[in-house]
């Protein structure tokens, strides 16, 4: 009825349907932490070369499932995965598979810069070299420049890459750390708000940051900002007490969504 | 209602801040702060006072024996009755008592004996063994430095009370006079007793040296170093970060903390039993008091490694594993090398805990009388503690002063790890 903004057009266009394909499926996935459930029967895919964010109030299951995603809660000890989450088709939880090429496939940026407390250099260079990706140093050496312009951080840095990594700023810190997952050729990353320890400024960066990486990797992001769920995302998933409230492009879910607590949550009536 | 005449008004009112009242509580309380503050300064005053006096009687009696009178004696070899063929077999014995009789004058036969006591015992030894490393003496005279015996030892330091009766002490009147005439000639003095570090163990005080008790503790603390420091760090990273939290993991956690409380003597037992008795290894050597002691560090050890390992951020583990690397990388490429000064500070401390154990030592033998430092860990021999265990119970004056000395050198190689360890704990030492 309503004529479309150009805009709106645009965006309705990338917003997948029928035609999308899914890196990454996720079925009735349930986390237990000890006897306690922290997520029930979420059933999520994730498509491809996008970013989806996944949004919803402080322990409602968004980090514990992108967890699930690269099976870092195989760390902790009480943590039990149920349901079925697939890369490429392939069931991630297989006894079969290697979590190390898993982990490698899907990177990681977390909530809180952690360089390694190691130079610049290594930070990058670590991981491709525990994967044998390279077979000698000048190959390191450009996958290690390649990894930091793609985090846009090669200009900041290019004069010390020896300096330790944990001298950089925050907002460095944080892309360093992108690079770094980058290093390894990711085809997912998941990033666990990776702004919330930063200033607005660097938010900023990472933010753009992240809005160009799109065309190379599919990316998951757990944010507490509706902004930046509304600024870098093309999909967004809503987690409400270990439950998926709902999924939908991004435009829909701030203008038009289906449940009222993504409403409510989303005006910040509660969260 | 005390409370009611000024300070409170109870619920609703105003406090009244500035009555008396409350004016008394509040330097009551400030002065209980006070009072708290000079229990402590007492406390440690206190313990200042006692290590003071420690260290103090400690330096007194121990002084002397950082100097050893000697004798300088001049033989002339030229005239000396020796045999130049086979000389490690010449009468020795004779050659230095012509040379130190050249000294004094004519004696009578009694006179010699005494004269000659005044003397180490194996003066001509020392001569022989110098002429040995050195032959090019014989082509002349040459002067040796022989140390007095422990009586005269102690009267050239003024230990010796003259003014009792003759029969009372060990050094005579005759003794007196000659070792005043050696003294008139400039033939005494006092040097620094290097001997203290390079000799080994003797039954004359005069002779008797800490080398093969340095010795002997080097060997101990490297064969407990080489067994504890591997072991413990593999039992921690596994208790740490591979083991089920379950009932026998609980279990040997408790064990494990109750074996760093075992008392040291008990450890000595086991060694006895096990290591000389089962395993038939030798007595006395530093092996088995070395793995005796690793049993007692392994405790040390993994406490401070799993402490170390679990200082580590939680994030640098996450970071590793969440770019791909495997559990084993993680831990040995990240989490180990960022404990590691914590490990080493603690085990350097564990290390000078051992250093400073002489119970187990004792039941496995290493009291024994040995004249020479080992030259392996397979060999008999004593350690810095034991040895002073050993002196402490000789009879002879000149080990007082030695025992003293001995506890010294302990307490310095002691200060010396210790001072290491909080060198590496200030310089490396990450802070989260």
């Amino acid at each position: 009825m309503n004529m479309l903004t150009e805009a709106a057009v645009e965006k309705k266009l990338m917003t997948p349907d029928a035609a999308t394909t899914y890196k990454m499926r996720g079925e009735k996935v349930t986390v237990h932490y000890g006897e306690k459930q922290a997520l029930f029967d979420v059933d999520l895919n994730i498509p491809e070369k996008q970013v989806m964010a996944l949004i919803g109030p402080s322990g409602c299951g968004k980090s514990t499932f992108l967890r699930c995603l690269n099976r870092m809660n195989d760390t902790i000890d009480i943590a039990r995965v149920g349901g079925k989450i697939t890369l490429d088709g392939e069931d991630i939880y297989d006894p079969k598979i290697d979590v190390v090429e898993l982990r490698a496939r899907v990177g990681m940026v977390f909530q809180k810069p952690n360089p390694f407390p190691k130079s610049i250099y290594e930070n990058i260079a670590y991981g491709p070299r525990i994967h044998g990706l390279t077979k000698n140093k000048a190959e390191l050496d450009a996958v290690v420049e390649s990894s930091l312009r793609k985090a846009a951080i090669w200009n900041e840095v290019k004069d010390r890459l020896q300096e330790p990594g944990t001298g950089l700023s925050g907002g460095q810190q944080q892309r360093l750390c992108i690079a770094r997952a980058i290093a390894v050729s990711p085809e997912v990353i998941l990033m666990d708000e990776p702004c919330s320890a930063l200033d607005p400024i660097a938010t900023a960066k990472v933010e753009e940051l992240i809005d160009e990486l799109r065309q190379n990797y599919t990316i998951v992001i757990v944010t507490h900002s509706m902004q930046q769920a509304a600024r870098v995302s093309q999909r967004t998933a809503m987690f409400h007490i270990g439950y998926l409230v709902e999924e939908g492009p991004t435009d829909k879910m701030f203008t038009n969504p289906d449940d009222k607590r993504t409403q409510d949550y989303i005006t910040g009536r509660f969260g | 209602m005390a409370l009611s005449d000024g300070a409170s008004t109870g619920s609703g009112g105003a406090v009244a801040w500035k009555s008396d009242v409350m004016a008394a509580r509040g330097k009551a309380r400030y002065a209980a702060g006070r009072r708290l503050q000079i229990y402590g300064m007492i406390a440690i005053a206190f313990a200042l006072g006692f290590l003071a006096v420690l260290v103090g009687t400690l330096v007194y009696t121990g002084s002397n024996a950082f100097r050893q009178s000697m004798v300088t004696i001049e033989i002339d070899f030229s005239s000396a009755e020796l045999d130049r063929e086979n000389l490690m077999d010449s009468n020795w014995r004779n050659v230095f008592r012509d040379a130190v009789r050249d000294d004094i004058g004519e004696l009578s036969r009694s006179d010699e004996r005494d004269y000659f006591s005044m003397f180490t015992s194996s003066a001509p030894f020392l001569i022989r063994d110098r002429i040995m490393a050195e032959p090019s003496l014989l082509d002349g005279r040459a002067t040796f430095m022989v140390p007095l015996s422990d009586p005269f030892d102690q009267l050239a330091k003024g230990l010796v009370n003259t003014d009792l009766p003759e029969s009372q002490r060990r050094v005579s009147d005759r003794q007196i006079a000659f070792y005043q005439a050696l003294e008139r000639n400039g033939a005494i003095s006092r040097p620094i007793n290097w001997g203290l570090f390079f000799n080994s163990d003797s039954r004359f005080p005069e002779l008797a040296g800490l080398a093969g008790a340095i010795s002997g503790s080097f060997w101990l603390l490297l064969v407990c170093f080489l067994i504890s420091f591997p072991a413990g760090i593999a039992a921690a990273i596994y208790l740490e970060e591979f083991a089920p939290k379950n009932r026998v993991t609980d279990l040997i956690e408790i064990n494990i903390n109750n074996l760093a409380a075992v008392p040291s003597v008990v450890f000595g037992l086991l060694g006895l039993a096990v290591f000389l008795g089962w395993f038939g290894l030798p007595r006395s050597a530093p092996l088995v008091g070395g793995m005796v002691l690793a049993l007692m560090t392994l405790p040390t050890i993994i406490i401070v490694t799993r402490a170390a390992l679990t200082s580590v951020p939680s994030a640098i583990r996450e970071a590793a594993l969440g770019i791909g690397a495997s559990k084993h990388e993680a831990i040995f490429h990240h989490i180990l090398p960022l404990s590691m000064p914590s490990i080493m500070t603690g085990t350097i401390i564990g290390l000078a805990q051992a250093l400073g154990e002489t119970a187990p030592l004792l039941l496995i033998g290493m009291n024994a009388f040995i004249t020479s430092p080992p030259a392996g860990v397979f060999e008999a021999s004593t350690a810095l503690p034991t040895q002073i265990y050993i002196w402490a119970d000789s009879p002879e004056r000149g080990f007082v002063a030695r025992t003293s000395a001995a506890i010294l050198v302990l307490l310095g190689f002691l200060i010396v790890m210790n001072g290491i360890a909080i060198f590496l704990r200030q310089r490396f030492e990450r802070r989260w």
